[in-house]
């Protein structure tokens, strides 16, 4: 395996929009919230930002195509623009841009953004995208929360399991979501929910009600990284570094070949095997002390935990219900709100699960902050279970 | 004498019909004479079947028990063909994957379009034609063609080896008699009056019709054994059989009880639940009616004993499912279009060029199968979709449309957008290979499990109304229990 990039990048400053409902807002605006914060804590001047990457999902009802509006709403001295894109794993695709750039040591500090401004199109839920020429013609005329959702009638019949039952453990992650969201000032859903709530809500896609699902929302992110012998002199001793980024796509298997079962993301098991290689984790369920991952919908989660080797196949749904991955429980899951509250501007997610572990980390989470975490996991999947880009990183604190 | 006739037939009622009594309690208030009508149940087609896709589902049950290389000429019939100027039977053709010298043409513009290219080919004694028939009629809310319409397809194949039903003789005669009409102005039939159109109209055409034939046959009509005139008022067929002394146990059922007129298909509909139950040597009186008449003479061969449709007619009306609902009817035939919301908005253009260029693919669920590592894949690509192969162009055509397959995951999504919610769709496994993430249709809500089988059907896939073009694919059905 090739060296990697543990530790040789250092998160300096990171900034993140309160995400919601934006009516008032333009992606301007929530682009300039996120930078702002983030230069501040950085203690430079955009001027000193070498190269940057910025990543959009739905162009078409945000910025518009390529770099430049990034470039224009910052007023950015025509340094390097790289407009990044890669499903709902595209905030991270911007991070792991800005990440390789200085690891490469093509850069000394480097800009990710990620923006989204999902609540200008008129829907609820997700717009419709075409999915290319050729699959056009043939692909089911999906929606997320359908598509995801086969995951829970394969896990089902894969384990043996009453669907009332795993719907249960599926209300505890979305019940889990909503206690952690409550208590952060930048979430877009901030109410406690009961499990009969959840678990009575309208149907959407069996067997996932409106409450398995999560918040599409507006929202942007933003982190400014550098090489540690830089990071030394602008924050100090004590920085967040990068333990690990690893991406993997799906190849087709889970489409065409009959060895997926559809229970579970093959992608998230080959980059987290990878992840946790590179940042050097022989024991997940040991050194990670919190995670970040794609809660899209209730049974996403659920099969993650499982996918990240925290719980073994088949026990998923007794480790949540048993609150393992709780606010106090051994790893906590989503101590942000994840997708679930926080909210879901696509292009944001992944800086924006990179800025709360960053939090939890340096001891700045308030309400939420967690004793003493070592080791955070951000995870995206970005498409659906059939056709995925999985990604996994994993932050620390320098050594 | 080498017999010419039939060799096979198959036919196809959709998954859903509506009780007439559910019909009369909404519009009974309009046309309150329709009550009359207000008894069984007739079959409608789902919004994604048309007059191609009957036909196809229909030739298909046919080629179940033939092989598609005795096809050489392919006729499509319909009054209600999707395409005006694009070939429909180039559309059934590539669904059914024939061979691409087949000559195909479509026949349309009466009731007897399906029964002229048989005419012909009785007269020329012509090989390997196989007749697919399917018809959608649009229907007006209250017009009695909602009640006495039915969709349905149906199909016939001729040849000289293994002739089940040899074609004797036909006849037939022209009269610009109009009973109805449709253009396409107007999208659905005026129809006259009910006894107009038989005292003026089946009765005296008919009548010597019937006579001449069997004159220059020399036969008479006590030596009919089954009579079949395929007409939307259920008790003509009997009216005219007194007229022509045709005695009353030889009229063939209209099908009304349990399904409906089906226009075009009619005809070979009738003649195929005729032939479901027929012995040897039954003499049959096979005749269409639409500006003129057809009549044409079949007798059932010993072969009639040993050939077993794949479902019948019977199986298939009985195990229609009966709707209640009204309103999810008339969307069914776009004559309700309540507000399907945004994600109908989606634009459905088609990328002709890759629809030419994938047309195997895509019209006739031609996927790959690895050579090297034996392994079916839906689409064939360069390299094998088997994680332990990945081999570079090493994949040879294998149609999926036949195999029978598993469901493997499903979900009902009410969110989707879809002209018969929920979407129900998820991911098939094929026996001996393959794998499908693919929409399915004929379960109803709550229905489907993991486990079940299902089969391919051939079905509209989107449609484009900005540019009045649909496109076709297949979807995995729920498997018909007979």
């Amino acid at each position: 395996m090739a060296e990697g990039i543990k530790d040789k990048v250092a998160i300096i400053g990171m900034g993140c929009s309160k995400f919601g409902e934006r009516w008032d807002a333009r992606p301007e605006d929530l682009i300039t919230e996120a930078f702002e914060e983030a230069l501040t804590d950085a203690k430079i001047e955009k001027e000193n930002i070498d190269a940057a990457w910025f990543g959009v999902f739905y162009d078409e009802q945000n910025v518009g195509k390529s770099a430049y509006p990034l470039s224009q709403y910052l007023r950015l001295p025509n340094i390097p623009v790289t407009r990044v894109e890669n499903l709902c794993a595209t905030g991270t695709e911007s991070l792991r841009g800005a990440v390789y750039a200085v690891a490469a040591g093509a850069c000394d500090i480097a800009l990710a953004v990620g923006c989204e401004k999902l609540k200008d199109t008129g829907f609820a839920g997700l717009p419709e995208r075409t999915k290319g020429t050729f699959e056009d013609l043939y692909q089911p005329g999906f929606t997320p929360p359908g598509a995801f959702a086969q995951l829970g009638a394969a896990y089902a019949h894969k384990f043996g399991l009453d669907m009332a039952d795993l719907k249960k453990a599926m209300a505890h992650v979305s019940w889990k979501s909503h206690e952690n969201g409550f208590l952060n000032p930048k979430a877009h859903l901030r109410k406690k929910l009961t499990i009969e709530q959840i678990l009575n809500a309208p149907p959407v896609a069996y067997p996932l009600g409106v409450f398995d699902c999560c918040g599409v929302s507006d929202g942007a992110s933003c982190a400014i990284v550098a090489r540690p012998e830089i990071a030394k002199n602008l924050v100090g001793e004590n920085f967040v570094t990068v333990k690990s980024m690893q991406l993997s796509p799906s190849n087709g298997v889970e489409m065409g070949h009959q060895s997926w079962d559809g229970a579970g993301t093959i992608t998230t098991r080959k980059a987290s095997e990878r992840a946790y290689a590179e940042a050097e984790i022989s024991d997940p369920r040991a050194d990670i002390s919190l995670t970040e991952v794609h809660d899209c919908f209730s049974i996403t989660e659920l099969v993650l935990m499982e996918d990240l080797w925290l719980s073994d196949d088949g026990m998923a749904p007794k480790d949540i219900l048993d609150g393992r991955f709780d606010a106090d429980g051994d790893i906590p899951c989503q101590i942000d709100g994840g997708l679930k509250c926080f909210g879901h501007p696509v292009g944001a997610s992944g800086l924006r699960m990179t800025y709360e572990i960053y939090l939890q980390l340096l001891g700045r989470a308030n309400d939420r902050q967690l004793k003493d975490p070592k080791f955070g996991l951000a995870h995206n999947l970005g498409g659906i279970p059939n056709r995925n880009v999985a990604a996994v990183s994993i932050f620390g604190m320098n050594e | 004498m080498v017999q010419f006739g039939l060799t096979a037939y198959g036919s196809y009622l959709p998954f859903q019909s509506i009780s007439r009594q559910a019909i009369f309690d909404q519009i009974g208030w309009v046309q309150g004479g329709l009550k009359a009508y207000a008894r069984g149940k007739r079959s409608y087609a789902d919004w994604d079947e048309d007059a191609v896709t009957l036909a196809v589902a229909a030739a298909r049950q046919l080629l179940n028990t033939t092989d598609a290389a005795q096809v050489q000429n392919l006729s499509f019939a319909s009054t209600t063909a999707p395409f005006l100027d694009r070939s429909n039977a180039g559309i059934v053709a590539a669904a059914l994957d024939l061979a691409d010298h087949t000559n195909c043409h479509d026949s349309s513009g009466s009731q007897r379009a399906a029964l002229a290219p048989l005419v012909a080919a009785c007269h020329n004694q012509g090989d390997g034609l196989l007749i697919a028939a399917g018809e959608k009629k649009p229907v007006k809310p209250a017009n009695v063609m909602e009640m006495l319409a039915g969709d349905a397809g149906a199909a016939v194949l001729t040849g000289s080896e293994n002739v089940i039903a040899e074609l004797i003789a036909a006849q037939s005669v022209r009269s610009d008699f109009v009973d109805h009409y449709r253009t396409a102005e107007s999208g659905t039939d005026y129809v006259l009056e009910e006894r107009w159109v038989r005292e003026e109209g089946l009765a005296k055409i008919a009548a010597p019709l019937i006579a001449s034939l069997l004159a220059d046959n020399n036969m008479s009509v006590e030596d009919i054994d089954h009579f079949i005139l395929p007409v939307a008022y259920p008790s003509h067929a009997r009216a005219i059989a007194r007229t022509c002394g045709i005695k009353e146990d030889a009229v063939a059922d209209a099908l009304f009880t349990d399904c409906g007129f089906s226009g075009v298909a009619h005809p070979l509909l009738m003649l195929n639940d005729c032939l479901d139950r027929a012995v040897p040597n039954s003499l049959i009186l096979l005749t269409g009616f639409g500006q003129g008449m057809d009549a044409i003479l079949l007798k059932t061969t010993e072969h009639i004993s040993s050939y077993k449709a794949s479902i019948s007619v019977q199986d298939f009306m009985t195990n229609l499912r009966v709707e209640d609902n009204y309103p999810r009817f008339l969307a069914s035939n776009g004559q309700f279009h309540p507000d399907w919301g945004m994600r109908a908005e989606r634009d459905n253009r088609t990328a002709q060029t890759v629809a030419f260029d994938k047309s195997r693919d895509i019209y006739g669920l031609v996927g790959g199968f690895c050579a090297s590592c034996q392994t079916p894949q839906f689409p064939k690509a360069r390299r094998c979709v088997n994680p332990e192969c990945n081999a570079l162009d090493t994949q040879q055509d294998y149609r999926f449309a036949d195999i029978p397959a598993t469901v493997k995951s499903f979900t009902e999504d009410w969110m989707a957008f879809n002209r018969n919610p929920p979407l129900i769709y998820g991911n098939i496994s094929f026996e001996g290979g393959g794998n499908m993430f693919i929409e399915m249709t004929g379960f109803a809500p709550g229905g489907i499990a993991i486990g079940d089988n299902v089969e391919m059907d051939f079905r509209i896939k989107d449609i484009d109304d900005k540019r009045g073009f649909h496109r076709y694919f297949w979807k995995a059905a729920a498997q018909r229990k007979m």
